[in-house]
């Protein structure tokens, strides 16, 4: 057990992978409890898909215009950014004014895309 | 009183600093022969089963919370048979979903479908592993601390996506979509404002956030230096937890349910769960971030003093650790009963207001609190965390 625990070169994580197994299981048991205990019948209408009382009317796994990919996108930008925000963070007390000038030239540059996208529309709903 | 510090320092294992109730599992284990790898692996998953149980608990006193002040708020009597004052409703809730049958749709697909509520749910148990109560009472201190959670969060709305497509519902896929859409965009504010809190900690280490605002009460907590990125967190906290105004997913006058229509039975208990698990933890972590966490509204030392007991004595240890608890639990339960007031107080937005409040409003200030924050500290060194 002790080469397994001494696998992780970080400490405190293999109290993350125990409580991913504890977290896992919170879920697969009640899904099995569930099915050893409930009910089972398959009569009737019963898996039928729910379109307010009537019958579906096609499916819902066709094409259509999400409007929210442009979000996505511009979300996979500022994310990044945030992420690479945390380590200078973290280090700010001891790097002083010239990383504080360093981050606003990177946010700056970031605000100048968050303006673009908002004058393309890309942060318009509609 | 003797007797009692005796047993205290002894079974408590008090001597560092607060609660450490590791080293005294091991110590006594060791009395009893066990090698001391063996008495540390015994002692691994208890931590973990006990913020298991507490955030369990801490779920059903929230439903029934809930459910009671929402009645009081609407001039009703809310549940009040099963048990005192009903408190055994959320129980008799649970139940009654776990022997109910469950219905997978013949024309979804099965295994996204049961996958959907798992990977919700699990991401927002795991996030508790960060949760200090106190000053080792938390399950790991790990190194990105805070961090975790804020990865552990944008796991969610992969579930939530799935469980929205895989219903093959027009109302479960609107409702995903909406759910990812809402969820991707107030991530972004809420790692920011959690970012100028880390910027004055200096660590990504709850313990650390919460150990320097306790150095004058009340008045060391970060709300009073970062009331900006109070607000921010919580309107983002609120948005995550599709509280209302932000409930939009699950609108019931447009999408019936959201992505949650097509559930029955456990599944549905599962998201249920969830979302009320991620409630009582984001209440602690608004606690743990900005408002001192454990810490009392009165500097402990004080206390010691006017008690006459020097700061590391046993009993003051043994007081401040439990009392901690409480205090901890206490500020997140007051920030639960804001979120159910202003669940019957604040009328839902639409989603082009929400989004628009997300990334015209709520990012741009947040960035701004960031760099202000920056410069704060770059001036007054010793206000905002050296």
């Amino acid at each position: 057990m002790k080469s397994g625990l001494s696998m992780f070169s970080l400490p405190g994580y293999d109290a993350f992978l125990g409580f991913l197994l504890i977290a896992a299981a919170v879920p697969i048991l009640a899904l099995v409890t569930n099915k050893l205990i409930s009910p089972r019948s398959r009569e009737g209408e019963r898996e039928l898909t729910y379109e307010s009382g009537m019958e579906p009317i096609g499916g819902a796994w066709i094409q259509f215009n999400i409007r929210y990919y442009m979000f996505a996108l511009v979300f996979v930008i500022f994310d990044v950014e945030t992420v690479f925000l945390y380590p200078w963070a973290v280090a700010f007390n001891r790097l002083g004014l010239l990383a504080f000038i360093e981050a606003l030239i990177f946010i700056a540059i970031l605000v100048v895309a968050l303006a673009y996208a908002w004058r393309k529309g890309a942060l318009e709903w509609s | 009183m003797m007797t009692f510090t005796f047993f205290a320092t002894s079974y408590l294992g008090i001597a560092g600093p607060g609660l450490d109730l590791k080293s005294s599992f091991v110590d006594s284990l060791q009395s009893f022969g066990l090698s001391t790898e063996m008495a540390r692996l015994l002692w691994l998953p208890l931590p973990m089963l006990l913020v298991l149980t507490a955030a369990m608990v801490g779920v059903l006193v929230t439903v029934w919370l809930e459910r009671k002040i929402s009645a009081a708020a609407q001039q009703r009597i809310g549940p009040e048979f099963a048990g005192a004052l009903g408190v055994l409703q959320p129980m008799a809730d649970g139940l009654k979903l776990l022997v109910k049958e469950d219905v997978i749709p013949a024309r979804a697909d099965g295994l996204l479908f049961s996958l959907g509520p798992v990977l919700v749910l699990v991401p927002v148990i795991l996030s508790w592993l960060i949760v200090p109560f106190g000053q080792t009472l938390l399950i790991s201190n790990v190194g990105v601390g805070i961090f975790l959670w804020i990865s552990l969060s944008s796991i969610q709305p992969i579930g939530l996506l799935m469980s929205g497509y895989a219903s093959n519902n027009k109302y479960s896929l609107l409702g995903g979509l909406r759910a990812a859409a809402q969820s991707i965009s107030y991530e972004i504010p809420l790692a920011l404002s959690v970012l100028a809190v880390v910027m004055m900690s200096n660590s990504l280490s709850t313990v650390e956030i919460v150990n320097l605002q306790n150095d004058a009460g009340l008045l060391s907590w970060n709300v009073w230096r970062q009331p900006v990125g109070f607000v921010i967190f919580w309107i983002c906290v609120l948005a995550e937890c599709e509280r209302l105004p932000f409930d939009l997913p699950e609108a019931e006058e447009e999408l019936v349910a959201g992505y949650q229509t097509e559930y029955a039975g456990m599944k549905f208990a599962l998201f249920y769960l969830g979302s009320y698990i991620n409630l009582v933890l984001s209440a602690l972590l608004v606690s743990v971030l900005y408002l001192g966490g454990w810490g009392f509204p009165i500097p402990v030392e004080w206390l010691a003093s006017w008690l006459s007991q020097p700061i590391d004595a046993p009993l003051i240890q043994l007081v401040t650790g439990s009392v901690g608890i409480v205090m901890t639990v206490l500020k997140a339960y007051l920030l639960v009963f804001l979120a159910i007031l202003l669940r019957w107080t604040t009328p839902r937005v639409r989603i082009d207001q929400l989004l628009d409040l997300g990334w015209k409003f709520l990012l741009p200030i947040s960035l701004v609190n960031l760099l202000v924050t920056a410069a704060l500290k770059l001036l007054f060194p010793l206000a905002f965390g050296g």
